[in-house]
């Protein structure tokens, strides 16, 4: 009998209720209408995948945004059933869902449950009701308190809780107040992301000069953009930063959950398996707008145009659902997938450097080996070296991961590795 | 073509301030005189690089030779000898002038003389020019051709009454400048029996034809295996071929005589055996004398050039090899620096013939350069006696040798509406300069006389000129010797490390704002590291100034959403690039553009 290769799906939905401050994914507020007909799309998406991959066994779902939570019970059945048609799923896969207060009922965690959803990934960012303002989020602690009970009472018992740092106008006070709390409430797994300033969002106009992105900022374009209804104040200053590093780690050591990942925690045997997936370079097919997949050592991403999404599967495929033999498979999807990257050897070994070494565990000089067939010392040799002189990298065990230092300064560390 | 009558020949030059339209006006006479038909003509045929075209600059003197059908019915063989306009190129001019009998004054007839226009003028004159003017661009709304002539025998000195009023853009008027070239242009004398005497104004190398060697036949004739000798390198070879210039083209002919203006080739292998200004004669009738006035141009500026890939040092010299073969005054030895590794101390005419070789080695041979800063011959008087010459501010002794130093001066003359007058006195005094004198050339405008050191204008003093002046002051110069001054060594240490690179040499009432302004540039310049990175300017062991780096921040990616693995990479490419655009020095890693933003500290 063949052994099916793994395979590991990524859904995006691209809505949300309103477009935070620091965001810069792909995602955007959506009408009924609008949000009807992607999710249409999206489930013709995932059966026309049905041949393409039937030697695969699907280990994790991933449905993430956006906020997915914002779709309606019978929207995500839908996308659920064409899953679940389309691909063998295993018995045990990891099912995560990503969902932001406020957009959570008990009607929908049961439909979730009743999916196979096995985990949950919730927004909450920080328990400070100012600094969630100011990020623009549309929730406040209690309304997450009030999610938080829905998801439990209605048996998720894999949960994530999302925390941002570094937020504008944050004190290590405040951030270790939001830890704590997040801590307290006993989930399984937290992720502690440090805010990064990014190209074409609101906190970009404001904070690029201060984030040392050398970019021309203009304030009053900042103003606007926040519609001059609040003054932003400034982005901790390095000591504070500096302090809310080390202080996430110590905290969370101290309520159990250890650090898998530059920025994820977990109680043990919670770990995320999706996203570890990726850093260990798994298959993973992306479906809906803008998602990304590796398949076969080649990297392609879905087109981030709604309207041509929309339209390429709102006929193309329509017109042929019925008839089987005519759906399309890889061939005719080239007309939405872009950014068609076939890896080569090299690329290849950069991505294992830079990936694996995101985990806690880094990682094994053999497993390089086995990859390549070749030593890692015979292709990195130097960079190595002198990052362990730098105190940034430790070889140890025959595994290589990052040092505390190394963490903090990850992406110098990583871009030694790009050939 | 027939050999033509030597009273039918007219050699002259155009010279006219900078973008007065001196190569528009060159065009308009190569079209006019139907050499090339307008389908043909691309825009300023005689600026032939590109970068000459781009900046609307000479730098080569070229020649042309066309034929005129005069009014009179008779042709006409016209040689132009467009000339380097630029300062940096004096000597260059005045050869280029002492092949000519005449010469075409353009002056613009909005903004009237300049001081570059006068600079040249005299040179003409001293050459015993007949200097014919020439108001352009009366299209212009701004135009005021009445007053432009009377600024021209004002100032000038000379007639200008049936000037031609044209515009070479669009070439009105321009017959009228052909006729006046007949009539006021003499006609070359010489003997073309007599031993051959032959001016060298311009060579160029040809990889398949070697040298070839741009000459003014003053007396004798010159033809196929005749065989020459350099008077003043004493290099001989025999002529292979002589010839006339096309437009763009060398037209071969049988012989050279006395009164034309021609190329010859011969199996020279170097340029460096053709020194502009040198007399070439028959070796075995050779002619008495020597023209006069040939002098060995020497660089006036220094740098380093360095590859900014380490790699690419044989293709830096290769490349510099391949330039010199057209431009003997480009000078350049090996150097090594600590911090830029192999380079070469360059040595060049002035600042702009130093922007155009690097332009040039960038452009022309894809190379990527780091330049240090550039820096003028000082004079170090030493205690034992011994006097050196200090291109490199490394080699400076230790100042327990030296007894004093001098550093070049120049006599400069601006001219300048009366209002920037303060404002341009304020840069002057600002730079060192000693005021001379003052006089005004008409109610509104004046020529100021100031004594500056050339190591104050060597930087950006034209842009300050500009700038201050609102674009209105204008600006010539010429050395004049060396004057003793209070120098000293002023040293960068980063990390406590000091970079030889970015040394130089300062007037010591100047050290302490400098090494100020050093540091903060440097501080701009420099990214975070993962330690923090003092930057110090020192005197000796004395430290003047200091600025601290702080260390790298967090440098963490953004959540890796939904697995977009390419966009992560190609940011952590830009950052790898960034990398290799850094010099390392000790452990800290220094950008490239950090050794040359320190050229440009007067920005804010």
């Amino acid at each position: 009998m063949m052994i099916k290769k793994e395979l590991e799906l990524y859904v995006h939905i691209p809505f949300c209720v309103r477009k935070c401050a620091y965001c810069d994914f792909l995602s955007a507020p959506a009408d009924m209408q609008e949000r009807t007909l992607y999710a249409d799309a999206l489930t013709k998406e995932i059966r026309a995948e049905k041949e393409e991959y039937r030697n695969y066994k699907v280990s994790t779902i991933f449905l993430g945004g956006g906020t997915p939570s914002v779709l309606d019970e019978g929207e995500i059945t839908e996308i659920f059933g064409a899953l679940y048609d389309s691909f063998d799923i295993s018995g045990s896969a990891e099912i995560t869902m990503e969902v932001n207060p406020g957009t959570v009922t008990e009607g929908k965690a049961a439909v979730w449950k009743k999916c196979g959803v096995n985990r949950l990934s919730i927004g909450l960012q920080s328990v400070n009701d100012d600094e969630l303002r100011m990020l623009g989020r549309i929730h406040t602690y209690r309304e997450f308190l009030n999610t938080w009970e829905i998801v439990r009472r209605a048996g998720f018992r894999n949960v994530n809780i999302d925390l941002i740092s570094a937020i504008p106008g944050q004190t290590l006070e405040s951030w270790c107040r939001t830890l704590r709390t997040a801590a307290e409430l006993e989930p399984e797994h937290i992720s502690a992301y440090s805010l990064i300033i990014e190209e074409g969002t609101p906190f970009y106009e404001r904070y690029a000069e201060e984030a040392g992105c050398n970019f021309e900022t203009e304030n009053d374009k900042a103003r606007e953009a926040d519609g001059g209804q609040t003054v932003l104040p400034p982005l901790p200053d390095e000591d504070t930063e500096r302090e809310i590093y080390k202080a996430t780690e110590e905290i969370l050591d101290g309520y159990g959950y250890h650090r898998y990942e530059i920025s994820n925690y977990a109680k043990d045997g919670y770990e995320c398996r999706h996203n570890l997936g990726y850093w260990e370079r798994k298959e993973y097919l992306g479906l809906g707008l803008g998602a990304s997949s590796l398949i076969n050592e080649c990297r392609f991403r879905n087109t981030a145009d709604i309207k041509k999404y929309l339209d390429f599967f709102g006929k193309s495929i329509l017109d042929t659902a019925d008839s089987s033999e005519q759906l399309c498979g890889a061939g005719c999807r080239m007309d939405i997938r872009e950014e068609v990257e076939s890896l080569s050897c090299e690329d290849r070994m950069e991505e294992f450097m830079f990936l694996g070494l995101r985990k806690t565990e880094g990682i094994s000089m053999k497993e390089f080996c086995e990859a390549f067939d070749r030593d890692i010392f015979e292709v990195y040799g130097p960079q190595i070296r002198k990052m362990e002189e730098q105190g940034l990298l430790i070889v140890q065990d025959g595994r290589i991961s990052l040092t505390e230092r190394g963490t903090d300064v990850s992406n110098y560390v990583f871009s030694e590795f790009i050939l | 073509m027939a050999v033509i009558d030597q009273s039918k020949i007219r050699n002259f030059c155009i010279i006219a301030h900078i973008d007065h339209g001196k190569s528009t006006l060159a065009d308009r006479i190569i079209e006019m005189t139907g050499l090339l038909t307008s389908r043909e003509m691309q825009a300023q045929v005689l600026d032939n690089m590109d970068l000459e075209r781009e900046r609307g600059i000479t730098i080569k003197a070229q020649a042309v030779r066309t034929i005129y059908k005069a009014d009179d019915g008779e042709e006409y063989m016209f040689n132009l000898i467009d000339t380097p306009g630029h300062v940096d190129f004096n000597y260059e001019v005045s050869r280029s002038l002492a092949a000519c009998d005449g010469a075409i004054l353009v002056v613009d007839a909005a903004q009237g003389v300049e001081a570059q226009t006068l600079a040249n003028v005299y040179l003409a004159l001293d050459h015993d020019l007949d200097v014919m003017p020439v108001i352009n661009k009366i299209d212009l709304p701004s135009a005021d051709p009445e007053r432009v002539k009377e600024e021209i025998e004002d100032v000038i000195g000379i007639d200008a009454e049936d000037a031609p009023l044209i515009s070479a853009k669009t070439g009105q008027n321009v017959h009228e400048v052909l006729e006046q070239i007949v009539k006021k242009i003499p006609a070359p004398a010489g003997d073309p029996k007599a031993p051959l005497k032959a001016l060298i104004f311009d060579s160029k190398y040809d990889p398949y034809k070697g040298v070839i060697v741009f000459c003014r036949i003053k007396e004798g004739t010159v033809k196929k295996g005749t065989p020459m000798l350099m008077m003043a390198t004493g290099a001989k070879a025999e002529v292979v071929e002589v010839g006339t210039f096309g437009a763009g083209q060398f037209i071969p002919c049988d012989e050279l005589s006395a009164g034309m203006v021609g190329y010859i080739t011969a199996s020279l292998k170097n340029v460096k055996d053709t020194h502009v200004g040198d007399t070439i004669t028959n070796a075995e009738n050779p002619c008495a004398e020597p023209l006069p006035g040939y002098k060995k141009v020497n660089p006036m500026v220094y740098c380093g050039l360095y590859p900014a890939d380490g790699a690419k040092y044989p293709d830096l010299r290769d490349a510099l090899e391949k330039l010199q073969l057209n431009d003997a005054a480009l000078q350049f030895e090996p150097e090594t620096s600590v911090a830029l590794g192999f380079g070469f101390r360059c040595g060049f005419l002035g600042l702009l013939h130093l922007e155009i070789i690097q332009e040039r080695l960038e452009r022309e041979y894809n190379l990527d350069l780091v330049t240090t800063a550039p820096s003028v011959i000082y004079k170090v008087h030493k205690t034992s006696g011994e006097v050196i010459d200090l291109t490199n501010p490394t080699n400076m002794p230790d100042p327990s040798e030296i007894d004093y130093m001098e550093e070049p001066m120049v006599k400069a003359e601006i001219m300048v509406t009366s209002e920037y007058i303060g404002a341009i006195m304020d840069l002057c005094q600002e730079r060192r300069g000693i005021y001379q004198s003052m006089e005004y050339i008409e109610e509104k405008r004046a020529v100021l006389h100031y004594h500056l050191p050339l190591n104050e204008i060597i930087y950006d003093f034209f842009d300050a000129l500009k700038s201050r002046s609102r674009g209105y002051a204008s600006f010539d110069y010429e050395m004049m010797g060396y004057q003793r001054s209070e120098l000293v060594k002023l040293d960068i240490l980063i990390n406590k490390e000091e970079v030889d690179a970015l040394s130089f040499i300062v007037f010591a009432g100047s050290a302490y704002d400098r090494g100020r302004r050093m540091c903060e540039k440097l501080k701009q310049e420099i990214p975070r590291q993962l330690f923090e990175i003092p930057i110090q300017a020192a005197i000796g062991s004395k430290i003047i100034a200091r600025e601290t780096v702080k260390a790298m921040r967090k440098d963490v990616l953004a959540k890796c959403y939904g697995g977009d693995i390419s966009r992560k990479k190609k940011l952590l490419e830009k950052q790898k690039e960034g990398k290799k655009r850094m010099r390392q020095v000790g452990n800290v890693e220094i950008p490239q553009k950090a050794f040359m933003s320190v050229l440009k500290l007067d920005d804010d």
